[in-house]
């Protein structure tokens, strides 16, 4: 039975069990999950396959092997990290959403099945927007609306790839699928949307430094990662994903460099660590997928401990406003080191885990020949460096001093950065047990000299940059700005053009109804009625809902075969 | 705080010389031929990082608005 079970939905059941528990011994209850569901996952042999018929169709909800073990590692790791970070919190919803988003993503990682994949992939799109939503602000809730949609709508591209591949092939099973179908480029951009590809993108920068203190650290492990896992598995080797991810490593980092809020700066540079992955995936090799892995492995560490960071800067400043910091080494001196771990790891530097992980995807690259690939990774390397291994600790903590005399982060908070921080460390000192666990079977050594100094260069040089633009004051400030990005299409343009074309559209009707008298007004506000702004059939709901009431109906066939 | 600026500042200086002169005493294994050209990555890391800023800043001029652009 446990080992049928498929992972996850201990922590999805015990999200739904918590409202039950004693409000005291939730956050011990909460820690329980993801060791319980560690230990579960432990229990289910390499290679399992279990299905189960509905509704006529086969559905293999478990299916286990390297690939999905290492995510499934890392994922009940990282849900175990951030219920520490957030083990002060009281607050039940959150709560809630935290486990069944995390229960969800790792679930999706063992469906062996198209639909399946879809039900999770819904789940924890619905289940992580209420982690933006508690903030309690305006601006969270139309972020978090904003992301509802764009994640809403990429489980609905992916309901629509996966029936016309079934159409076309009778088969929903989730394997290699490839860009030569209609079904499989439907795919293709679903799985895009959630892993932030270029011009797709901006639902992230958008939305996650608008969720509360926790639930930001939860959001940075799971949902792109999820999508990483999904591409590696349906699209290894495709090369339209080498330049997507160079793209992506390259992009996002000038808009960190003149962003002002910290926690959009690292949303930026988790856009840009994905692109490494995506690289990975493109170049398809057993050492480029290897990369891929272990790289979404130490970054999903080193992010969260990132996140975690700043969150407690937020915490006690009530600001993570580059412009609003500066000198906070002195009240925070732990939450300052564990910020440095993590910038440095994030940097790659030697004996950290970035270094190690970050070497596969590289050196697999340039063995296939990608030159300008190279180049760019090469550059990205040395850019995120600059903006997220110093810009970040040093706005935040030294600079100028803001004034800021606050408490150091909360223990809870201390112990969660404590582990975090350590295990970037140990995977960099120590990478043998990282590389037996991944895909592929792996003989690489990353601490040759020549990496060592190269890379030394490479990051010393740019700190230089650094240190000189400063000191020359052609660096740029701080400034208390928005920088548009893609959103501007939906949050402006779109807008602005429907609403010209609304207003465009009134006048006419005005006219007309002027023309033709009263009873024609009748009928035009009849027509407004239904099929106007406002108006029932123009309401974007049902595909949407419909989604929602499959997801429901097949997690209740799913909850009923195992009672 | 000047000072240990400066004292910061002088410091790193001295790693990036050493890490340069570092690639007169062993055999690189590089994939492409530029990468054994010494100091390739120190160059190219400095490079990069200017021009990232440099550009950056220019970027501003197009994109930045006010901070409650999208709330008014």
């Amino acid at each position: 039975m446990i080992a049928s079970l498929t992972p996850g939905l201990i922590l999805v059941a015990g999200g739904l069990l918590l409202p039950l528990v004693p409000a005291r011994l939730r956050n011990p209850f909460m820690l329980l999950l993801p060791l319980l569901g560690f230990w579960q996952l432990l229990q289910i042999p390499d290679g399992t396959v279990q299905t189960l018929q509905v509704m006529g169709l086969e559905l293999t909800h478990l299916r286990v092997d390297r690939l999905s073990l290492l995510f499934g590692y890392i994922f009940h790791l990282a849900a175990f990290l951030s219920v520490i970070y957030a083990f002060g919190l009281k607050d039940l919803r959150q709560q809630v959403a935290a486990l069944i988003y995390a229960g969800s993503a790792i679930a999706a990682l063992f469906a062996g099945d198209l639909l399946t994949l879809f039900i999770y992939w819904e789940l924890t799109a619905i289940a992580s927007v209420f982690l933006i939503w508690a903030r309690g602000t305006e601006r969270a809730f139309t972020a978090g609306m904003r992301y509802l949609l764009v994640q809403v709508a990429s489980g609905v591209i992916l309901l629509a790839g996966l029936t016309i591949r079934y159409a076309a092939t009778d088969s929903i099973a989730f394997g290699p699928i490839g860009l030569d179908s209609a079904g499989g480029v439907l795919i293709f951009i679903a799985f895009g949307i959630k892993c932030a590809f270029p011009l797709l993108h901006n639902w992230l920068q958008d939305a996650y430094p608008e969720a509360t203190i926790t639930g930001t650290v939860f959001l940075s492990a799971f949902t792109t990662k999820l999508a990483v896992y999904a591409l590696a598995r349906g699209y290894a080797g495709t090369e339209m994903l080498i330049w997507i991810g160079a793209l992506m490593t390259a992009f996002p980092i000038f808009y960190a460099v003149i962003e002002n809020d910290l926690r959009r700066v690292l949303a930026y540079s988790l856009n840009n660590q994905l692109g490494f992955m995506v690289v990975g995936i493109g170049v398809g090799t057993e050492l480029a997928l290897n990369g891929t892995a272990a790289h979404a492995f130490a970054h999903i560490l080193y992010k969260a401990l990132l996140f975690m960071s700043i969150g407690a800067v937020l915490l006690r400043t009530g600001t993570a406003n580059g412009s609003q910091l500066g000198g906070l080494y002195k009240s925070m001196p732990w939450t300052a080191a564990f910020c440095i771990i993590g910038a440095a790891s994030i940097s790659a530097f030697p004996l950290l885990s970035g270094f190690v992980t970050k070497a596969l995807i590289m050196s697999a690259t340039a063995q296939n020949g990608y030159v300008w690939v190279s180049l760019v990774l090469l550059f990205a390397s040395a850019g995120v460096f600059h903006h997220s291994g110093i810009k970040i600790p040093y706005f935040a903590f030294f600079a100028h001093d803001a004034g800021h005399r606050v408490k150091e982060a909360p223990p809870a908070m201390l112990v969660a950065m404590g582990i975090t921080a350590f295990l970037c460390v140990a995977i960099g000192v120590y990478p043998a047990p990282l590389y037996a666990i991944l895909p592929f079977a792996l003989d690489y050594a990353p601490y040759t000299t020549t990496h060592v100094v190269t890379q030394m260069q490479l990051l010393l040089f740019s700190a230089l940059a650094f240190a000189v633009l400063m000191r020359t004051g052609i660096y740029p400030p701080e400034l208390r700005s928005t920088n548009l990005d893609s959103d501007w299409v939906y949050r402006r343009a779109l807008p602005a053009v429907l609403g010209a074309l609304g207003r465009g559209l009134g006048r006419i009707s005005a006219l007309g109804a002027k023309i033709v008298g009263w009873a024609q007004r009748h009928g035009n506000a009849r027509l407004q009625r239904h099929y106007g702004p406002e108006g029932t059939l123009a309401r974007s709901w049902p595909t949407g809902l419909m989604a929602l009431w499959v997801a429901i109906m097949l997690v209740v066939s799913l909850v009923l075969y195992y009672i | 705080m000047k000072e240990l600026g400066d004292r910061i500042y002088r410091v790193l200086l001295v790693l990036c010389v050493l890490s340069v002169i570092a690639d007169l005493f062993y055999e690189k294994h590089a994939y492409f031929w530029w990468e054994n050209l010494i100091g390739f990555h120190a160059m190219y890391g400095f490079v990069a990082c200017v021009a990232l800023v440099l550009v950056a800043k220019q970027l501003r001029k197009l994109l930045m608005r006010p901070e409650d652009y999208y709330d008014r």
